[in-house]
């Protein structure tokens, strides 16, 4: 049974990672093809680093990541605080569902019904592309607050209710209370919404598409790339982006390991 | 006491006006379109219009339904295994699963055409064994094995953390009280996962009968889904806005449905309204 099931998660870790070793094999191809090989070389990691196109879209991508990761942190904190507060049951269902809704919905949805928002306020304030970097900003806000809100809400859910008055009754002024007794003990929920925004946002497709207009982000670059035939470039610049990513999160998990670590001590 | 709540709930305020702004009224003008024509007069042309769209509604669902049933088999066990593993092992086997998550999915996607492809790995492996090389890519098997294969961390994730939170002596209790493997997994496995089963299936069910670029990557033109036709329509420019509109508004009540369906499986105190 314990080999059995050791050959069984071993077999889905294959599934999961054919396609990527793949990926990395083909980025070292002599050729152009992403099919056949021919010879080994680093020349599509030189050439992305040359790539003018591909440089500009991971520079509108991190920008566009950040601004929206720390709007939506904020604003989707306080979006935590105010909703746990409610007390009439249902308008805390109402909250609740209106923040579902773009997490629940179809990207291609939710991506429609901005584009369509931008449009007719394009329209209508005689705009003659009204598509850009701040709807694509706005478009990320939008869908990462909701994945804020949920890593937020139950870390409250969890603090004991007294705490805040604690430090009102020790003289503490409504803003400080929130700041030294609410903030510190809902931090984890907060890091964990902000790096899920982050990334989140890093990878969107379908949503960026139908807002980006002609700002292009990464995902929007290697959609038009893969349009035509794809050479190896794409694959060399995934695997650059793929070995980032695994240093992060081998980074976030030493932190929460340390965290845990520190607590139980 | 009242003051302190009442300012509490106010800092939440900017959201409300945002989610308005950009989560209601989108949906709202969505609606709109989708029930006027280009000159802006209401009617239900685009809604009867759907009937066109028929069959890639159709194909849409059947190709998700079967893509959520595959990825629900293989992901169970293998989350079931990975609570039974060392929290060590746990840990690394939780990071392998997401990391894949956060690679772009067009990549993964495109790669898999890589392995299908006529001169793809798979054929130039049966072929260099003397074997016929197989017609793999630009079939309905490639677009499913798409949608289970970008989606299926999407599955083993909740699943696994539901399961992992089962305590542990509610299974002792039940092989002291004398039942077996099949009893334990039935009576007490299966029922504690459910709501991590619900939210797998909603979270690989609704990006699967949406998408539209698995289907055109891996399924040639032959096999279009309602997101490619919606994808199509808004690309094609303003006059199609109304009835992509449509198309769009039938695909988010048929989700909402689903999802709806769903939640009456698994009610938890934070339960929604739908």
């Amino acid at each position: 049974m314990k080999t059995l099931s050791k050959i069984y998660v071993g077999l889905i870790v294959f599934f999961l990672y054919a396609p990527v070793a793949v990926m990395i094999f083909f980025s070292f191809n002599g050729g152009e093809s992403v099919w056949v090989l021919d010879g080994f070389s680093f020349d599509w990691y030189k050439s992305i680093v040359t790539n003018q196109y591909m440089l500009s879209a991971l520079k509108n991508t991190l920008i566009v990541a950040i601004i929206s990761a720390v709007i939506s942190t904020v604003l989707g904190t306080a979006a935590a605080v105010g909703i746990h507060a409610i007390r009439s049951k249902f308008a805390k269902k109402l909250a609740n569902t209106v923040t579902n809704i773009p997490m629940m919905n179809a990207d291609i949805v939710t991506g429609i019904s901005l584009m369509l928002l931008f449009i007719f306020v394009g329209e209508l304030i005689g705009l003659n592309e009204s598509l850009g970097f701040a709807t694509v900003l706005i478009a990320h806000i939008t869908f990462n607050l909701p994945y804020v809100i949920l890593s937020v809400l139950p870390k409250l859910r969890q603090t004991d209710k007294n705490l805040q008055e604690a430090a009102l009754d020790l003289g503490c002024t409504p803003l400080q209370s929130f700041f030294k007794a609410v903030i510190p003990s809902i931090s984890t929920g907060i890091f964990t919404g902000f790096i899920m925004a982050f990334t989140l946002s890093l990878d969107d497709f379908v949503i960026s598409y139908f807002t980006c207009g002609h700002y292009q982000t990464l995902p929007i670059v290697i959609y038009n790339m893969t349009k035509k035939t794809v050479t190896p470039d794409v694959y060399a610049l995934s695997t650059v982006v793929f070995f980032a990513v695994f240093a992060l999160l081998v980074l976030y998990n030493a932190i929460q390991n340390d965290s845990e670590k520190r607590r139980s001590k | 006491m009242n003051k302190k709540s009442f300012g509490s709930r106010l800092v939440a305020a900017p959201y409300y006006v945002w989610a308005a702004i950009f989560i209601i009224v989108p949906l709202l003008i969505m609606f709109y379109f989708a029930l006027t024509d280009q000159n802006g007069a209401f009617t239900f042309a685009n809604i009867m219009g759907i009937a066109k769209y028929k069959k890639a509604f159709l194909i849409s669902i059947i190709y998700a339904v079967i893509a959520t049933v595959i990825t629900l088999v293989i992901s169970y066990p293998m989350s079931y295994f990975m609570t039974k593993m060392k929290i060590s092992s746990q840990r690394m086997i939780l990071l392998i699963v997401m990391l894949p998550m956060w690679m772009n999915f067009l990549i993964r996607t495109y790669s898999l055409i890589t392995i299908l492809a006529n001169k793809g790995i798979i054929n130039t492996i049966l072929t260099s064994l003397g074997l016929k090389p197989l017609h793999l890519i630009n079939t309905p098997g490639a677009v499913i094995l798409g949608m289970v294969y970008d989606f299926i961390p999407y599955m083993i994730l909740p699943i696994y953390s539901v399961m992992s939170k089962i305590d542990n002596s509610l299974l002792e209790a039940a092989s002291d009280l004398g039942s077996n493997g099949f009893s334990r997994l039935k009576n007490i496995i299966l029922p504690l996962s459910l709501p991590g089963v619900i939210s797998g299936i909603t979270m690989v069910f609704v990006p699967s009968v949406s998408t539209f670029y698995i289907s055109q990557k891996l399924g040639g033109n032959k096999n279009l889904l309602i997101g490619d036709a919606i994808e199509y329509l808004f690309n094609v420019g303003p006059d199609f806005y109304n009835i992509a509109s449509a198309l769009s508004l039938v695909l988010m009540v048929m989700i909402l449905l689903c999802l709806a369906v769903m939640n009456r499986f698994s009610s938890d105190e934070e339960d929604l309204i739908v």
